[in-house]
């Protein structure tokens, strides 16, 4: 124990609002990869995330029965749950399974569009998402999207009635972190809904790095489930994202290349 | 698939359905609830699908079902 025993009050954040809802926790979070429920469970307690992404996938015919249920160990009553379409490579089947996720969680509306375009890079097709938001939005869904990092086409999911525009940061299951901050910046600028990055993230200084840019958010999976102790790096990107998200509330000190300038006076110096 | 107020029809005692892309046999005017009950999904958080169309869950009882339907029965899984 050090000699100052209590830190000073934490300082305060403007609230995360998102689709109506206001929630305190800016880390989002996959439920894929994990080595069983037990550690799922344990990893996303462990990151302190409120919204949970899940796939919608056919039931095991013939599964035994009273087999536990991903949503047996996420209670949709204390996480919010956020079905996503991956996997789907056009609007039609993204639609299509969000509207099956929308009856199976008694009528959330709540959902991640994904639409695919590549089965090499996972890119996204960003003309059937444009077409997959509309539809969805028509129907009273509220949209966060995954998409590219193209600033114009961002700014037409917002048009359509998105509630939170992702980009990529890279690649999905990468890992390779934050590749083009100038883009991210761009479309930070310019959204009026919260920006989340999704995808890229690596280890714990990507997630600070998104949230100094100024995201309001950042969505994982791979970089907590494929960790070395996943429930250790779930600590470590909650504190990534808060460490990050607190920088870009302080707002950093400006960048001074060559010049040094000393912390300690100059004046008083024992000749 | 039908409405279950309609008379079930005479004849197989059986039929063949599409569940999740195979081929099962469920006995012929068989309900969508009775699979259901049959498959262990009751009361489990499911949603179901016949012939495209999503079945909500307080409509099982009402859904007959006929042979070469196509039923769909998904869950959520673990994802990103």
């Amino acid at each position: 124990m050090g000699k100052i025993e209590h830190a000073s009050a934490a300082p305060l954040d403007t609230p995360f609002v998102m689709g109506g809802e206001t929630f305190r926790s800016r880390l989002l979070v996959g439920t894929g990869k994990y080595r069983d429920f037990t550690q799922t469970r344990d990893a996303i307690e462990a990151s302190g995330a409120q919204i949970v992404t899940v796939a919608i996938r056919r039931t095991n015919i013939g599964q035994e029965p009273g087999q536990p249920n991903l949503l047996d160990v996420l209670d949709p009553h204390r996480f919010t749950i956020l079905p996503n379409t991956a996997g789907c490579y056009t609007a039609v089947e993204a639609v299509r399974t969000l509207r099956l996720a929308r009856e199976l969680l008694d009528g959330h509306d709540l959902v991640k569009l994904e639409v695919l375009g590549s089965k090499e890079t996972l890119f996204p097709n960003m003309p059937e998402t444009l077409k997959a938001a509309e539809e969805l939005v028509k129907d009273g869904f509220r949209v966060m999207v995954y998409c590219s990092d193209d600033p114009v086409q961002a700014r037409m999911l917002e048009d359509i009635g998105c509630v939170a525009i992702m980009p990529l940061a890279s690649l999905i299951g990468s890992g390779m972190g934050i590749l083009n901050p100038w883009n991210l910046n761009i479309i930070i600028n310019e959204a009026q809904v919260p920006v989340i990055v999704d995808a890229g993230v690596g280890t714990a200084s990507d997630a600070a790095i998104a949230m100094e840019l100024g995201c309001d958010g950042v969505l994982m999976n791979t970089a907590i489930a494929a960790a070395g102790d996943p429930v250790r790096m779930a600590v470590a990107m909650r504190q990534g994202v808060e460490a990050g998200r607190n920088a870009f509330l302080a707002g950093r000190m400006p960048r001074r290349g060559y010049r040094a300038d000393p912390s300690s006076p100059m004046a008083g110096l024992m000749s | 698939m039908s409405a279950a107020s309609g008379r079930a029809q005479a004849g197989s005692v059986t039929s063949t359905i599409w569940l999740n892309g195979a081929a099962r046999s469920i006995p012929a005017s068989c309900l969508l609830v009775e699979l259901v009950d049959a498959l262990g999904f009751a009361g489990k958080r499911i949603a179901v699908e016949v012939n495209g169309q999503i079945v909500p869950k307080s409509h099982y009882g009402q859904v007959r079902l006929d042979a070469d339907d196509r039923v769909e029965v998904v869950v959520a899984v673990g994802g990103g």
